[in-house]
């Protein structure tokens, strides 16, 4: 009776631990999708139609045991690269995120060069 | 460097700044994304509002020369502004129609078609939307232009004549 117990336990613990796993990494995939037809928000945090329909393929995916990474090229296909929210490093953008690093860099020198030509003069 | 050439180049590069600005803010704001361009029809399967018996497929896309594919419902009032132009490209220039109709019921849908007139030469159902998301829809109305199976064209919006004159050249 008791091992019976111990057992029945431990299975609805199991399933517990993996549902919100699940939902974990469901969370994490809504989190990383635009809402394409919202102002600047992710589909976790949208309640339009476009969110909850993206919403509902993310689970059915899931659910049919397809990977993050496979979800993101399924969208990315349909959608452009605009769809996730981080996107990747790629010859398109490859400015966008080279000029940050750039003009941080170009800052830095201009620092140094400053602050040297000051320590000269003094 | 001397202080004159410094507020030349200083100016110089504050007009090309405000040619810059100026241009974008001329452009058309309309988004028009170019993901599905060049692609294949993606792989799908839906029940024809038409023929019971019959499924439309993106098999359908090959069997023509150039479709023009229009997701639409009842319920959306750009699509009541756009229909008339469908049925011109239907009437007028002959074209072969596909409507899917988008999240929307076959009665709502009939009703719609027998009051404004029915373009479309078959008609696919999407009630939960998926074929939509397929297609990389962003919302309704929304138009390609499939040639031999590929999309080649597609337009987010009602239909105008610019988009129609766009959609002739393609022919």
């Amino acid at each position: 009776m008791i091992k019976k117990f111990f057992i029945a336990i431990l299975f609805s613990f199991l399933i517990t631990n993996v549902s919100f796993g699940n939902d974990q990494l469901k969370n994490k995939i809504y989190k990383n999708l635009r809402c394409v037809v919202c102002q600047g928000q992710t589909i976790y945090e949208s309640n339009s139609d476009f969110a909850l329909d993206l919403k509902k393929l993310v689970e059915k995916k899931l659910n049919n045991g397809e990977t993050e990474q496979q979800i993101y090229s399924y969208l990315i296909s349909r959608y452009g690269d605009w769809i996730v929210m981080t996107p990747k490093f790629n010859l398109s953008n490859v400015l966008l995120w080279i000029i940050p690093l750039g003009v941080f860099l170009i800052g830095l020198l201009t620092i140094s060069k400053i602050t040297r030509k000051s320590k000269l003069n003094s | 460097m001397q202080y004159k050439t410094k507020i030349i180049i200083l100016s110089l590069l504050l007009i090309l700044i405000f040619l810059f600005f100026y241009k974008v803010l001329l452009t058309e704001k309309t988004y028009q994304p170019r993901s599905m361009i060049g692609k294949s029809v993606p792989e799908f399967s839906v029940e024809n509002l038409k023929d019971a018996n019959r499924k439309i497929t993106n098999q359908d896309f090959s069997a023509k020369e150039t479709i023009i594919l229009n997701f639409w419902a009842s319920w959306c009032v750009p699509c009541r502004i756009e229909h008339p132009i469908l049925l011109e490209l239907k009437k007028k220039y002959k074209l072969f129609l596909i409507g899917i109709n988008y999240k929307d019921s076959t009665s709502n849908a009939k009703k719609f078609l027998n009051e404004l007139g029915d373009p479309f030469d078959s008609i696919g159902s999407d009630p939960k939307g998926e074929v939509a998301i397929h297609f990389g829809v962003y919302g309704i109305p929304e138009t390609y232009v499939i040639k031999k199976n590929k999309i080649v064209f597609r337009h987010i919006g009602p239909l105008n004549q610019d988009v129609v004159n766009k959609i002739l050249s393609l022919k």
